[in-house]
């Protein structure tokens, strides 16, 4: 089989590249180039920088295999950084990685998976598919600390059709324990935390790229009452507690942020309390919604999925909490599961309180 | 390091296989005759010797009035910094230069730009073409050097390098003038008196010598404040120990190269043309971004419209066949071309552009074969 490995200079695509290689499949490596600096060269520091893609062309070398570089800031610009910064601007708090993946990496991928004449695409992903053609099913890592099945819930059955996880199925020891035998130069470089548009404070960032429409406002209580004045909603995130500038004896946190006044609502730990979330953009991944409303939500990328009904309304779907969550922030994506499957997801679109209509 | 598999070579313009006339040439200076020319010994004499006889014989196939007009330098990029840099920062006057320059150049007159001197690029026709009136018109009172390449390293088109300099002479006498002749010399007679200019940069590897060396002719009239400084080598214009066996090669290269040209033409020519006209034949959407007179006749520059550049190189290098979009970048990924937005093309157009290039170890044959190969892969991409 012919496979197009994307290579993000890590270790575990490292190893998946390995992995392929090891099972008799030809191996086209490739790095695609989101962002650069203001040179035009890959950034410096961050995610998907210079240096990582050194390290994946170290590896394909070290493997012999044929490794590209491909070029589409110009496609990650658009759709992802500055969707997260007119997000951001809105109030919400956007994922861009899941964003990329919908929008960028997995259609450039899959593109360029058909375009070189490869039957499949493997990437490093912390996730398994399993089942046949057609009832294709995503779940969670074996290695659940290590699980990114949350980030890959837009992917739809022709997708898991093309897509080998290899890593899914390993743990990362393992993971670095076969990096290390193969001589990778990745074996023990720490994970990314970083987004890779990004070097340093992401709020800076935005204010630095898209400054002009950063407001001002007012920071409020739960009750409406005035408790200061803040120079930006940027500065702010759903449930943030430090560096708010009110003092008021009891720790507060912020519940919510209205950007067409710049108002900042904060209030005690409790009021971050929901009782459910709607979601829009949603996709289910065998294609339909599950028939049993009984779920799982994930509303974070780390954090435990908690029980939820699934309730279909006319503009789209509601998740109701078994008991309620804190901090729910829209803008997120909301991952429907059951036990270690992944059924779908969708975008946290509000925070909801009460009982379903 | 992966196994090479490269079967058909169609990058010369990035670089070209070593001259066994230079490899063999360099092989003493590896060895045995080591030695730094800047000492007073018979180990540094003999290779004192090595390197003036080269330059000597440099000057001559370049037809100029000095041997000391030849620089020796570490390559094409470091002739082009002092060719532009050294005479601007010498007298204090600006730059005049095109949009379709090498980096090379271009960010040289940049850096002069951030030093304060003036910098005036000019546009070029849907071609690629300098208009010397143009450039006469930039020249000021203040313009120490106007530099204009012999011919593109992406698309091979050819400036009227001549007419240019008379004209920027006539505009302000006294105007240095610089060429970057680096893809030109391997297919075209190259003199000081054909290029009418006063500052001309080559680079080795691009007719056959080894990597990391290059020359500058620069007149010995001429001020040049250095750009490399330390123990005055090259009658203090470019200091550092010299490059020996490098410099020993190139001039064996040149001197190949020149003695090879017609024999090139002839083959390259064949090639090229055989090349353009199969893939017509067998693609009729094909667009060629110059028409073939413009241009050297080593280069053929392309694009399909609807077939992206990276993908079809991805797939040609799968097939053993080695090509190039745009001109090289470090990351490797293929960046839109500030030399095909200057003729005008959209940065879609720009983007799915193909350069295949011939050279000195290219069979005439290798036409055919090469278009089989970019045929192939368009059938697949369209």
């Amino acid at each position: 089989m012919k496979a197009l490995v994307a290579m993000s200079g890590g270790v575990d695509s490292s190893v998946a590249a390995a992995l392929m290689l090891e099972a008799g499949h030809e191996v086209i490596g490739v790095t695609v180039k989101q962002w650069q600096g203001p040179d035009g060269q890959l950034p410096v520091t961050g995610c998907c920088t210079v240096s990582d893609a050194e390290d994946a062309r170290s590896v394909a070398n070290r493997l012999g295999v044929p490794y590209y570089v491909l070029d589409h800031v110009e496609e990650f610009t658009r759709e992802v950084v500055d969707h997260f910064g007119s997000e951001y601007l809105a109030g919400r708090t956007p994922n861009p990685c899941i964003e990329c993946n919908r929008k960028v990496r997995f259609g450039v991928l899959f593109d360029r998976m058909e375009a070189l004449g490869c039957e499949v695409l493997v990437t490093g992903h912390h996730a398994r598919v399993v089942g046949e053609s057609g009832a294709r099913r995503l779940l969670r890592a074996v290695d659940r600390s290590k699980d990114q099945s949350y980030v890959l819930h837009m992917l739809d059955q022709p997708r898991l059709d093309r897509i080998l996880l290899p890593i899914g199925e390993m743990d990362k020891d393992e993971v670095r324990g076969c990096a290390a035998g193969l001589g990778l130069r990745t074996a023990s470089k720490p994970d990314s935390q970083d987004l890779c548009f990004v070097s340093g404070d992401y709020r800076e960032m935005i204010r630095e790229r898209f400054g002009d429409a950063d407001r001002p406002g007012p920071i409020v209580d739960i009750a409406g009452t005035v408790l200061g004045e803040h120079v930006g909603t940027t500065r702010f995130t759903i449930g943030q507690r430090k560096g708010l500038g009110v003092a008021v004896g009891e720790p507060r946190y912020v519940v919510s942020i209205v950007p067409d006044t710049g108002t900042v609502v904060v209030g005690p730990r409790s009021a971050l309390l929901a009782d459910g979330c709607s979601l829009m953009d949603v996709s289910w991944i065998a294609g339909r919604a599950p028939r049993d409303s009984s779920i799982q939500i994930q509303i974070r990328y780390r954090s435990d999925a908690a029980e939820a009904r699934l309730v279909e309304t006319p503009e789209g779907w509601e998740v109701w909490f078994d008991t309620p969550q804190e901090a729910i922030a829209p803008g997120q994506a909301g991952v429907v599961y059951r036990g270690d499957q992944v059924l779908g997801g969708g975008t946290i679109a509000a925070a909801l309180v009460g009982a379903p209509a | 390091m992966a196994p090479v598999n490269t079967t058909l070579y169609l990058d010369h313009a990035a670089t070209t296989p070593l001259r066994p006339e230079a490899r063999d040439a360099m092989a003493p200076f590896l060895e045995a005759a080591f030695g730094n020319p800047s000492g007073i010994h018979a180990v540094s004499r003999e290779a004192k010797a090595a390197l003036e006889d080269g330059r000597e014989r440099a000057a001559a196939l370049l037809g100029a009035a000095h041997p000391l007009d030849v620089v020796f330098t570490g390559g094409g990029t470091e002739s082009d910094n002092l060719g532009v840099a050294g005479p601007s920062l010498a007298s204090g006057g600006g730059v005049v230069t095109s949009a379709v320059e090498h980096e090379a150049v271009l960010e040289t007159a940049a850096f002069l730009g951030r030093l304060g001197k003036s910098v005036t690029v000019v546009g070029v026709d849907a071609n690629g073409v300098v208009d010397p009136a143009e450039v006469a018109s930039a020249v000021g009172p203040d313009t120490a050097v106007v530099s204009v390449m012999t011919a593109n390293n992406e698309t091979g088109v050819r400036q009227p390098i001549a007419a240019i300099s008379a004209a920027a002479r006539e505009a302000r006498p006294g105007v240095l003038i610089h060429t970057d002749a680096v893809q030109a010399f391997v297919s075209e007679e190259t003199t000081i008196g054909s290029l009418g200019a006063d500052l001309v940069t080559l680079a080795s590897h691009k007719f056959g010598g080894p990597k990391g060396v290059g020359l500058l002719h620069v007149r010995r009239d001429i001020h040049l404040e250095p750009v490399l400084h330390g123990g005055g080598q090259e009658i203090g214009r470019r200091s550092g120990t010299h490059n020996v066996a490098g410099i020993v090669g190139m001039v064996t290269a040149m001197e190949a190269a020149a003695k090879d040209r017609d024999r090139f033409r002839t083959d390259v020519l064949v090639a090229r043309d055989t090349f353009e006209a199969r893939l017509s034949a067998a693609a009729p959407e094909v667009i060629f971004t110059t028409p073939v007179e413009q241009r050297l006749i080593q280069h053929s520059h392309f694009r399909v419209p609807g077939v992206d550049a990276e993908t079809l190189l991805i797939r040609l290098d799968g097939l053993g066949v080695a090509a190039a979009a745009g001109s090289a970048c470090h990351s490797g990924a293929a960046e839109v071309s500030h030399v095909l937005l200057a003729m005008g093309l959209d940065q879609k157009a720009a983007g799915s552009s193909i350069r295949v290039s011939f050279g000195w170890t290219s069979r005439p044959g290798d036409g055919e074969a090469a278009a089989a190969a970019v045929v192939e892969c368009v059938e697949a991409l369209r």
